[in-house]
């Protein structure tokens, strides 16, 4: 048992640093520095002959940072080389833009393809220009159930291409995804279903690499994650695992749930339905830039109750008519020519002062008077949000309007909550159902009154979200005094706006209010295997986890196939909020700060958790069904291209390192 | 010191060459037109960009090796090269060490390329202490081989390329604290556009292999678990 948050166990962590210590020392004799006097004179070596410990590194320095459990609202910052004050990003402003004069973009479904040429086939196909780590895992569980070529065939093309992001703008180039009816980004929008296996062929068709094509960003050397999915290693979109343009990887997506070959054989656990899922790239290193470029989209998964039909199974709106997927980025467009521009030079994290929806800047959607379930997505790279259903904006009196919140990433929570706000962070999804049948006729906006200045996070955090919020809530904390939290109604930033001008239409779903049932949540009794200790941090401006950076080369840890596990997530950062996301298994929060969970979007499942400053976050994990590597990694795209990521893998045999 | 070949280095970083197949013409579906189409279009915005990066990111400003030559930032360290970039300082106790000594080892695994393929640069922090003398002492220390060329130049002309490289806190008071400058390396292929950022405090093996993207970015890659 080694757990080194807050100070505990230090020993480990001493011997840890004479091994690195000493390990650097041999890398220093190596690189040539063999005489004692020159290591001596570059103060690098105490006279007992040990490598200095180094400010950051040094045990010594761990315990001044490590004991930053601070009270409520102390605004205390006692970990060295971090942001202390809120300062104002120095970016140019975008030019100006006409807000609501576009209509927003619902994605098309993704077609499909009666065959794929060549075949897939069950192991690599690389000869043909497949690169994929491993054969197919799923075929070898049940071949009849996952059979190597399933009915639901997608081929995928990552293209260059022109498109519109706002009429006061020139066209754009940007990346997006062509399922045969021509590029677009966000890219089509998945309707899968559990039950019904399928491939999609990702081919890489971006332009050379090799050529001065790019634009001024993006690598166009990709891998295709699929967030959220319970999925094989080989198919998961690993950002270890990336190809050049002519390449392909066909990824077996079996649509499984969680369970299926272990806890709950053979269909899985029901009460780990996922719902709303998305794809985007996922190159190590370059992350950021691909998926800022275009490379991002939804991927809807329906089953027998979330049918995705309003007339059965939980009545939920039907799709797509009357379930929208909105995918929220923020982007910034340099201010003489209009081109959309990305920050390659920025190591904190990225904001945008444009805002767009489906690929647009501030669109406009005409709704009818009736229920919608709208699935909520912050691509980021770097932006958090707060949105709020705001009237009364032309007539200079904003109001609040409440909303259902009834999912928090990919899963239903047990029943819809009524609330006025709900909190995303990158990756992270929300589903919510807007009622706007006693609106009929009026205007009224998705306003995102988040406060964020910079890429570190909000202004101002608390650990909650929605109305439960209070400054009394036991894990508060309030980074900047002079920041508010939360903007007062009508000055945020109107995001989308609502026309409900739509021709009156028939509404068979469920009301929110009637308290109806989804899923229950699993058990997290459990005695985990392990504990494991994550602790987010920054060395020298470095993003670290447990001191330690991304190395596609190096599993940290082996979890050990059909076992749970605990995971303790911490953040030192003094003022950085860190949206930790985890492959392969979603998690449930035992506890933040060691209280358990009291508000709904940290009492679902989930598979992103915002990690607020000085936080201390415990997670139950089931891992199970598949094996291979996966990671973990900050969410904040600009942290995660510059390390803050660790790769590992499920085995047979798991490991004990309590703090990879 | 022995000499590694792409293939050794290939093999040793763990990296899958792949089997360059002509395959790409089989996936030829009916936009493929519509992106050639457009391409001339990126190849306009490509050349407008790069020189948005070089007048943001790439000062063409004086500086000083390690061998007393002048140079300027853009025109003769940068444009045309593949590069990495960092900031030390002589008698720097913090995290310098490991991470010079890291670059050495990273120097080490690049071989003959470096030089040819990929140009390093290191940069005093502290160039009122730092005198050339000191800089090329210090590199003659760490067992730099060429290809690999330490820097100083005037104060406010090494603050102007730290800033613009994006080594800066948002905090001026942290930021003007030495002993915890920013420790990452800077990696990009000038021409190509490809810019990202590595911990100098990576493994030494994985910071080589980000370079070699630079110097072959059309590079397949799988790991193995």
């Amino acid at each position: 048992m080694y757990y080194n948050v807050f100070g505990e166990k230090v020993s480990k962590r001493r011997f840890k640093l004479m091994c690195a210590a000493a390990k650097n020392r041999r890398e220093l004799i190596a690189a040539g520095v063999t005489s004692r006097r020159e290591m001596f004179k570059m103060g690098l070596l105490t006279a007992g002959g040990l490598l200095v410990a180094k400010h950051g590194l040094s045990s010594r320095a761990y315990a001044q940072s490590v004991t930053t459990n601070n009270p409520a609202s102390s605004g205390a910052n006692t970990s060295p080389g971090t942001n202390q004050n809120c300062v104002p990003g120095n970016q140019m402003a975008s030019p100006p833009t006409r807000p609501f004069v576009v209509p927003l973009t619902v994605m098309p479904l993704a077609h499909t393809v009666p065959s794929l040429t060549p075949t897939p086939t069950l192991n690599p196909n690389t000869g043909a220009g497949e690169v994929r780590a491993a054969a197919f895992q799923a075929p070898g569980i049940s071949m009849s159930r996952f059979p190597v070529v399933p009915k639901t065939l997608y081929q995928f093309n990552q293209r260059q291409f022109s498109t519109s992001q706002h009429p006061d703008l020139p066209q754009q180039t940007i990346w997006g995804f062509d399922d045969g009816t021509g590029p677009r980004s966000p890219g089509p929008t998945y309707q899968a279903f559990y039950g019904t296996p399928q491939i999609t062929r990702n081919i890489n068709s971006l332009p050379s690499i090799t050529e001065v094509n790019n634009t001024g960003f993006g690598m166009a050397s990709v891998s295709t994650h699929l967030h959220n999915a319970h999925n094989p290693s080989e198919s998961d979109g690993n950002p270890c695992d990336f190809y050049t343009s002519g390449r392909f990887c066909d990824q077996y997506y079996p649509n499984v749930l969680a369970g299926f070959n272990s806890t709950n054989e053979p269909n899985g656990d029901i009460n780990e339905s996922l719902s709303t899922l998305w794809y985007h790239d996922h190159r190590v290193d370059f992350t950021s830039q691909n998926t800022y470029k275009g490379l991002v989209g939804f991927y809807c998964l329906f089953n027998q109750s979330d049918t995705g039909n309003e007339e059965t199974g939980f009545h939920l709106p039907s799709f797509p008519q009357f379930d929208i997927p909105l995918l929220f980025s923020d982007k910034v467009y340099d201010p003489n020519t209009g081109d959309l521009v990305f920050d390659l030079f920025n190591l904190d994290g990225i904001l945008g002062d444009k805002f767009l929806v489906n690929g647009t800047i501030q669109p406009f959607f005409e709704v009818s008077p009736r229920r919608y379930r709208f699935r909520l997505l912050d691509v980021g790279p770097s932006r958090f949000y707060e949105f709020f259903l705001t009237g009364g904006v032309a007539a200079g009196s904003p109001t609040t309007l409440p909303f259902f919140l009834i999912a928090t990433d990919g899963n239903l929570i047990p029943t819809p909550v009524q609330v006025t706000s709900v909190r995303i962070g990158p990756a992270e999804r929300v589903e919510v159902i807007i009622d706007f049948t006693k609106l009929a006729g009026q205007t009224v906006y998705l306003e995102n009154r988040l406060n964020q200045i910079n890429g570190q996070g909000p202004a101002a955090v608390d650990s909650q979200v929605g109305p439960q919020n209070s400054a009394t809530t036991e894990c508060s904390l309030v980074l900047n005094n002079s920041q508010p939290a939360i903007k007062a109604a009508g000055t945020g930033n109107l995001v989308l706006q609502f026309r409900v001008t739509g021709p009156k239409v028939a509404d068979n779903s469920v009301n929110p209010a009637s308290k109806p049932a989804f899923y229950s949540l699993p058990s997290t009794t459990a005695t985990p295997r392990i504990v494991r200790t994550f602790k987010f941090d920054r060395l020298n401006g470095q993003w670290s986890i447990n001191g330690q950076f991304m190395d596609c080369n190096t599993f940290r840890f082996a979890v050990q196939q059909n076992s749970v596990e605990q995971w303790l997530l911490t953040n030192l950062t003094g003022d950085w909020t860190h949206p930790v996301h985890i492959h392969l298994e979603e998690h449930q929060i035992l506890t933040r700060n060691r209280v358990a969970p009291t508000v709904p979007a940290d009492m679902g499942r989930k598979d992103v958790t915002q990690l607020h400053p000085n936080e201390r976050v415990q997670l139950f994990f089931r891992f199970r069904d598949w094996v291979g590597k996966y990671p973990m990694h900050c969410h904040n795209v600009v942290h995660e291209d510059h390390a803050m990521m660790a790769l590992w893998h499920v085995v047979a045999e798991g490991d004990d390192v309590n703090v990879p | 010191m022995k000499e590694l070949s792409r293939r050794d280095m290939l093999g040793m970083l763990g990296m899958a060459p792949l089997a360059v197949g002509g395959v790409a013409q089989a996936f030829a579906a009916p936009s493929e037109t519509a992106d050639a189409r457009i391409l001339p279009q990126a190849q306009t915005l490509s050349a407008k960009a790069r020189r948005r990066i070089q007048e943001q990111h790439l000062p063409n400003i004086p500086l000083v090796t390690h061998e007393g030559k002048r140079v300027l930032f853009y025109d003769d360290l940068v444009k045309n090269k593949n590069v990495s970039m960092n900031f030390f300082y002589a008698n720097c106790d913090e995290i310098c060490p490991l991470v010079m000594a890291n670059l050495a080892k990273v120097q080490r695994l690049l071989g003959k390329q470096v030089g040819r393929d990929l140009f390093m640069y290191s940069f005093t922090l502290k160039p009122t202490e730092d005198t050339v003398d000191d800089i090329r002492e210090h590199r003659k220390m760490l067992g730099a081989q060429p290809g690999w060329t330490f820097l100083t130049g005037k104060p406010e002309d090494i603050e102007t390329i730290r800033a613009a490289i994006g080594f800066k806190y948002p905090d001026p008071v942290i930021d003007g604290d030495k002993t915890q400058h920013i420790g990452n390396i800077r990696y990009g292929n000038e021409p190509l556009m490809l810019w990202s950022a590595c911990p100098g405090m990576a493994s030494a093996d994985w910071i080589a292999e980000s370079l070699q993207w630079m110097i072959h970015p059309q590079v397949d890659r799988v790991q193995k678990s």
